[in-house]
């Protein structure tokens, strides 16, 4: 766990928080995190090294206790998850409690919610939040009584002293505590796990009854007097540019007030930079809209203009058949599929996809002498403060972002390219401005999730039992967004299911083999385990069956017993492991193991299978927890591929809130099967194809199954992630289980592409 | 003018009659509980009941609801408790909450008019709607426990 210390705060930070000064407050500085955590992070999006003083915690006069959530709130319940943690250790009332969303500032450490590490990252910190102002509360009453602060304990909001009966409310104790040093967070005794009253229960949704009465405040929701929309032309093609444009038609529609050309992105990458374009501001969206449609524009497409998904396809597979960069090497391949009884092969491609969270991506922004203020449903404030700050060439103290609920994020609202659009607006028009990208926009000018090939060769003995494996990877890399020239896949992204598989053969290597980006590739939930997850466990159930043998007793013998795999044994210097170290968070083969045995009880595995019914199953481990998969198929009423049910086992660690983390997952289930039976973007001529959820489709109701089954293991391992890692064996489960059903092998996905 | 009744008061607009519904709720009249998700009725974010019937406001011109009446989520209940709002917050149905108000309304629909739906029937009812989180079990169990039916 990182170094941290405790410190005051001060007087500024609270009155921009709205919070009342004067009472206790407490935050937590934290060193220099270590490892960039992945998803790779770019610059801008990383935090400054050197010590940092934050603010979590504050009681006031009255006893209310306020906490910050400095993490963005996008569906994974992060409200109502983390300030438990602090309130538990402190021992408050969650009825004296409340929750203040925290504006981007480094002070608050990282804060870019993606990676499925707000709980792994904030258990320890958060605590000792708690655990420090519990401190000074219990010394304060224990100095009041004169008795040892050792026989006093905090509880519902109070601390008490048993054998003189006393209690004493947080209320009556603030003021004294305030005046006390505050204790080092190091030598802070935080309680033992079965006094953490709430934790790892299933808490209640904070703010659920805001969302089913409309009151929550979405990004796009933001009103501030004098307001104008803006909706922008990007250029279809990533790179393209405004030759001319004949904006007549579209100043002539009522409401449209000012049309402005946006710059073209600058430098080797267009990073998190607006795309450029033409904006039409309106006095509402609907005039917007229409004015935008009436725009007559010329583009110049520049050089991703030849971007076409079939060539490109083609030229991804070559890459895979030829040799790449070895990124991971152990005994001798080569030799031992030359010895091998026989070889199965396979390759496995998955295209583009995009995130379509249900909100497309808004913002407002306004700016005047003082600086901008921005209100934007970003899961990176700190980026988006940045961003705009560069946007306007103006220092980033001057630049203010406030985190709205975010409608989905799922990576997207990690780019923060719409937050600086509204900021350039909002300066050029001299009023607030509200940037609505439509869902077309969101569909044609996304960061894709990348398309990718894999080339899988695995060597067999005698007996069936798997001696060499060969994995080739080939995808255009995230940071080719940062640096149009890079496309070789980076070592974050490989550590997402290519160097840190666990495998029992004696024989491995695994090569990444380049491929240029013509997008912009960014991070979609859970990242590259999407098609490394599909590729290993499609390919470990193809060597099933190719041995007629057992999927789920093959999957165990090519993971091998359970063992904590070390470097060595993976083949690599380093298992990248999500930015946590190899000795807390090891790749723990036993668990991965036993989520796998779990989920196979679970689904009556071995039990005979219906007519018509068939299994199938994927494992894998990523953002540091175990997840496998069993989905039961049949063919509906015009025979196609319909998922009855689906098991999902899960050993996320330490867990904070059980309902959520349920939650995630059932939700998980739902978006690995949008990307099983539906997900592709594709491009001609550089422009995406796909318009809306007309020909993008997502699952609807209809498809869910009948009962999605979840069962968290019970661990008092550190945390691991929750949000993604329940994503990456849906996929494959699904064709497994298509393959058992029909013996067709989709070597390919969208499943609906292939006509299942 | 335009003249109709939002959640039980009337409004008088000087509005372009062809603007869609959704725009007017949320841009004119500031009631941004409608979600804008697609602008083409393929997601449900923006269903509204106009005359008790679900309507998607994305493209519904206003002037189809002239002298009508409109319900948006703010509506539903005036105090917040109509029973799928409550069922919604008691099985900790959403994720994000930004599908979530069109959810609800058109779950309102069909319990005006089918009472004891089927798992089926709800799941047809709510085809329209998306849910990008993956909340649709918990939907069909809201629904089913707002109806006093067994959410299993």
């Amino acid at each position: 766990m990182e170094q941290q210390r405790v410190v005051l705060l001060r007087r500024s930070f609270l009155a921009g928080l709205g919070l009342a000064v004067g009472g206790l407050a407490l935050g937590v500085a934290e060193a220099a995190p270590p490892a960039p955590p992945a998803p790779p992070t770019p610059s801008g999006a990383t935090v400054q090294p050197g010590l940092r003083t934050g603010v979590f915690l504050h009681i006031a006069p009255d006893g209310t206790v306020s906490i910050v959530c400095h993490r963005s709130e996008m569906g994974q319940g992060i409200r109502s998850s983390l300030p438990v943690l602090v309130a538990d250790e402190l021992g408050a009332d969650m009825a004296r409690v409340k929750i203040v969303q925290a504006d981007g500032d480094k002070a608050y450490g990282d804060q870019n919610t993606d990676g499925s590490r707000s709980v792994r990252g904030g258990y320890e910190p958060m605590r000792r939040v708690g655990a420090t102002a519990r401190a000074m509360l219990v010394a304060a009453a224990a100095r009041k009584w004169r008795v040892p602060a050792a026989e006093c304990v905090a509880q519902q909001h109070a601390v008490h002293h048993a054998k003189s009966k006393r209690s004493l409310d947080f209320r009556e104790l603030v003021a004294d505590a305030a005046k006390l040093p505050v204790p080092d967070a190091e030598t802070v005794a935080l309680r033992p796990a079965s006094e953490l009253k709430r934790v790892g229960g299933p808490l209640p949704l904070l703010d659920g009854p805001a969302i089913v009465t409309g009151a929550a405040q979405f990004g796009a929701d933001v009103r501030l007097p004098g307001m104008l929309t803006a909706v922008i032309a990007h250029p279809p093609v990533v790179g393209g540019r405004v030759v001319r444009y004949d904006g007549a038609r579209a100043l002539a529609v009522p409401g449209v007030k000012r049309l402005v050309e946006l710059p073209a992105p600058k430098g080797v990458g267009v990073g998190f930079q607006p795309l450029g374009g033409v904006a039409v501001v309106a006095d509402t969206t609907w005039a917007a809209m229409r004015g935008r449609a009436a725009l007559e524009i010329v583009w110049d497409h520049g050089e991703n203009a030849s971007y076409d998904s079939a060539s490109y396809r083609e030229a991804l597979s070559r890459a895979v058949r030829a040799p790449g960069k070895v990124v991971r090497k152990v005994g001798d391949v080569d030799g031992a599929l030359k010895a091998a009884a026989r070889t199965v092969e396979a390759e496995y491609y998955v295209p583009h996809l995009a995130h379509v969270a249900m909100e497309p991506p808004s913002a407002v922004a306004k700016v005047d002498a003082g600086g901008c203020v921005v209100w934007a449903p970003t899961q990176n404030p700190q980026a988006a403060r940045t961003e705009v700050a560069r946007a306007l060439g103006v220092d980033e103290g001057k630049v203010t972002v406030h985190v709205t609920f975010l409608g989905g994020g799922f990576g997207r609202k990690s780019k923060p390219d719409y937050v600086a659009e509204a900021a350039l607006l909002a300066r050029e028009l001299g009023a607030p401005v509200r940037v609505q990208w439509t869902r077309e926009d969101d569909v044609q000018n996304g960061y894709f999730h990348a398309v990718s090939a894999q080339h899988l060769t695995a060597g067999l003995d005698a007996s069936g039992k798997v001696t060499a494996w060969l994995h080739r990877t080939a995808f255009p890399p995230i940071p080719s967004t940062f640096d149009a020239k890079v496309k070789t896949p980076s070592e974050n992204e490989l550590g997402l299911g290519v160097l840190d598989l666990a495998l029992s053969a004696p024989n491995v290597r695994a090569e990444a083999c380049d491929a240029p980006a013509h997008v912009r590739i960014g991070w979609l939930r859970s990242v590259c385990n999407i098609f490394h997850a599909f590729a290993v466990q499609s390919f470990i159930d193809e060597i099933a069956h190719a041995r007629q043998a057992d999927p789920r007793e093959v999957l165990l013998e090519v993971l091998g017993p359970a063992r904590k795999a070390t470097p060595a044994e993976l083949g690599v210097d380093k298992v990248p492991n999500y930015g946590a170290s190899i000795e807390q968070h090891p790749v723990d083969v036993g668990r991965l193991r036993h989520v796998i045995e779990r989920v196979t009880e679970l689904s009556g595995w071995d039990a005979a299978r219906k007519a018509g019914r068939a299994l199938g199953l994927a494992a894998h481990r990523s953002f540091l927890t175990y997840v496998a998969v069993v989905a039961a198929v049949s063919k509906d009423a015009l025979g196609k591929v319909k998922v009855d049910e689906v098991w999902l086992v899960a050993d996320p660690g330490t867990v904070v809130n059980l309902d959520r983390v349920h939650a995630q997952m059932e939700g998980a289930v739902v978006f690995g099967m949008s990307i099983a039976l539906h997900g592709a973007i594709t491009m001609k001529g550089g422009a995406v194809e796909q318009t809306n959820f007309r020909d993008y489709p997502v699952v609807r109701s209809p498809e869910v199954p009948a009962r999605i089954h979840v069962e968290i293991v019970k661990s008092d391992a550190p945390p691991g992630g929750v949000g993604e890692p329940g994503v990456p064996p849906v996929a494959p489960a699904i064709a497994n289980a298509v393959f058992a059903l029909t013996k067709t092998r989709a070597r390919e996905l969208p499943l609906r592409r292939l006509g299942l | 003018m335009i003249i109709l009744k939002v959640n039980g008061a009337e409004q008088k607009l000087e509005v372009d009659p062809d603007m869609p519904l959704l725009w007017v709720l949320r841009d004119v009249l500031g009631l941004t509980g409608t979600k804008y998700g697609c602008g083409q009725a393929l997601c449900g974010a923006c269903v509204v009941h106009l005359d008790g019937e679900t309507v998607r406001a994305c493209v519904t011109p206003v002037k189809r609801a002239a002298g009508g009446s409109v319900t948006t989520i703010e509506g539903l209940s005036p105090t917040g408790d109509h029973p799928l709002q409550r069922a919604w917050v008691e099985l900790g149905v959403p994720q994000c909450g930004f599908c979530q108000a069109g959810q609800i309304m058109s779950a309102a629909a069909l319990l005006r008019k089918n009472p004891r739906p089927s798992n089926d029937d709800i799941d047809r009812s709510l085809a329209g709607n998306i849910c990008r989180c993956g909340t649709y079990t918990r939907i069909r169990a809201a629904v089913r426990k707002a109806a006093g039916l067994p959410t299993e």
